[in-house]
């Protein structure tokens, strides 16, 4: 059992940052930096996938790849995936947040009045749980596009999405008023490799791990 | 020809998400897989039982108080609930109490049967699946426990999967270091969720948050990721001393009969398992196969379960999911052809 592991990389914001790590435990990344059309990336010791972040973990947990790499927000989302999370890589650092209009308290006086806060994200299931648990109830409007959009056009009161540096929701007059999670870039296992391939992914894990630091 | 989806015949009268019509090729090798499995059971000397399909709820949730996951409920011409059976382990143990009260131990079961479950959207999973398994009632620890996975290691042979392998861990042992750390039952339970979840950044924050040495801090995070051939027994003690010593002996004399035997090299030994049921008590298994990304089977001791049903007796057992191992073998089958994954 040599044959490479296959690693699935997201696609997106912690491309660059994820392929800066690979370089650092060497392994080749000539070819992914390349412009090429290529999805899979063959390797002596691993092999690269690239694709979406939100399918980094419907990949892993089917086992079609051994390995992932995607942000805490995605696996946030599809929690009810069966995959082991081995590793906090550290960097993508950003925040899960509820906003809302900057500067008026609208949102709370109509969340009075009606009962329930129109809530717009692009992370239906997070927003859904964190009002819940917070014993507050919520219309969950799920949006594909811009977040932003929602409570400018009167769609919603607010908005739950991630935020790095808070610049997008500043521009477009919204303000952070829950902190619902920090979020990083996370490693994560298909479980039937973390047992049956159990030595080479402990040996990668821990180089990752290394290099992450 | 015109394709109109809303004219299809199979629009017209489709099937529950989650179930199967099943045509003769693949019938007929199903057919054959369980045939080689319950002969394998058979010549272990387990006999084959059937149960009904639907069991009263009350009865299951004697055995589970989830009665094991179990999700449709119907009413039945009296009003009293009904529930499909999840799983075979808590009917035979009720068969096995009421049936069976006054037999001399050990008893030998074995069954094929359906059983469902609730699932998740667009996942590829079956409300409907097919188990084939076995339950020894009234055999102890650790002989109990090494005679079942013997049965599995020869039912994985039938099934044509010489590559799967059997993963052994501890349902107790780490609630047992835990409480040999002197750790409080309500402290312990975050750690114990995170590992259930697998979430092992999580499982790190909740023991650095445990009021104990760095060390042990350390050991309980490092037993979680200790797995391997049967020097992972050694390999926890070195790592753990005495705090480990106790809670990992019932482990460590499975291990020890299962290299006796010679069946130890197709086990993995693994500290952090955790499965989801309430009622496994000691050993409990999982069973994969290289050319699979699900596990096709699983088991384990549940020393409790009986008495629920006021007949306490030790038991162990395991299920194997005949239409996972199908499909591992058609796998097995494209990967030899390949000649490699």
């Amino acid at each position: 059992m040599s044959e490479p592991l296959r690693l699935a990389v997201a696609g997106g914001s912690l491309f660059g940052e994820t392929l800066d790590l690979l370089d650092r435990i060497g392994v080749d990344t000539k070819a992914l930096r390349s412009d090429s059309r290529a999805l899979m990336f063959p390797g002596d010791e691993v092999t690269v996938v690239t694709m979406r972040p939100s399918d980094v973990p419907t990949y892993v947990e089917a086992g079609a790849v051994d390995l992932g790499i995607t942000g805490k927000d995605v696996l946030m989302e599809q929690h009810e995936r069966v995959v082991y999370e081995l590793l906090d890589l550290g960097y993508g650092g950003c925040r899960m947040v509820v906003a809302t209009r900057a500067g008026n308290r609208v949102a709370d006086d109509l969340e009075r009045r009606l009962g329930a806060i129109r809530i717009a994200t692009k992370y239906p299931r997070v927003a859904a749980r964190y009002f819940e648990q917070s014993g507050r109830q919520a219309e969950v409007i799920e949006v594909k596009g811009s977040v932003e959009l929602a409570p400018l056009s009167g769609l919603a009161d607010g908005i739950v999405d991630l935020t790095a540096t808070g610049r997008t929701l500043e521009e477009n007059d919204l303000e952070v008023r829950e902190v619902i999670a920090e979020c990083t870039a996370r490693l994560v296992a298909n479980r039937v490799a973390h047992k049956m391939r159990h030595e080479a992914i402990d040996q990668i894990v821990e180089r990752i791990g290394n290099g992450a630091r | 020809m015109v394709s109109g989806l809303p004219d299809s015949p199979q629009m017209n009268y489709p099937i529950p998400t989650g179930t199967r019509d099943i045509l003769p090729d693949e019938m007929r090798e199903l057919r054959q897989l369980s045939s080689a499995l319950l002969e394998t059971f058979m010549r272990f000397g387990y006999g084959e039982v059937s149960t009904p399909t639907m069991e009263y709820e009350d009865v299951l949730v004697r055995g589970d108080e989830r009665a094991a996951g179990a999700s449709y409920r119907l009413f039945d011409e009296h009003g009293q609930v009904l529930a499909l059976r999840s799983d075979m382990t808590i009917p035979i143990a009720r068969l096995a109490a009421t049936r069976f009260a006054d037999a001399e131990p050990p008893l030998r079961f074995c069954y094929l049967s359906h059983a469902y479950r609730a699932v998740r959207p667009q996942r590829g999973q079956q409300r409907e699946f097919l188990q084939a398994g076995i339950e020894l009632i009234g055999a102890d620890a650790p002989a109990g426990t090494v005679d079942v996975l013997e049965v599995l290691m020869a039912a994985l042979d039938a099934g044509g999967l010489p590559r799967a392998r059997v993963g052994l861990g501890d349902a107790g042992m780490f609630t047992g270091l835990l409480r040999a750390m002197g750790i409080a039952p309500e402290d312990g339970r975050a750690v114990l969720e995170a590992l259930a979840r697998h979430d092992l950044v999580e499982l790190e924050q909740r023991v650095a948050e445990l009021d104990i040495a760095p060390e042990r801090r350390e050991t309980l995070i490092a037993l979680t990721q200790l797995r391997g051939g049967p020097d992972v027994i050694e390999r926890a003690i070195e790592i753990g001393g005495d705090d480990v010593r106790a809670a990992i002996s019932r482990l460590a004399e499975v291990a020890d009969r299962l290299s006796d035997r010679g069946i130890a090299e197709r086990v993995i030994f693994d500290l952090g398992l955790v499965r989801d049921l309430g009622y496994y008590t000691g050993a409990i298994f999982e069973v994969y196969d290289p050319a699979l990304g699900h596990v096709i089977g699983g088991g384990g001791r549940y020393d409790g379960l009986l008495a629920r049903f006021g007949h306490g007796f030790p038991a162990c057992g395991f299920a194997l999911y005949v239409e996972r191992m199908h499909v591992a073998q058609a796998e097995e089958d494209r990967i030899r052809a390949e000649g490699g994954r």
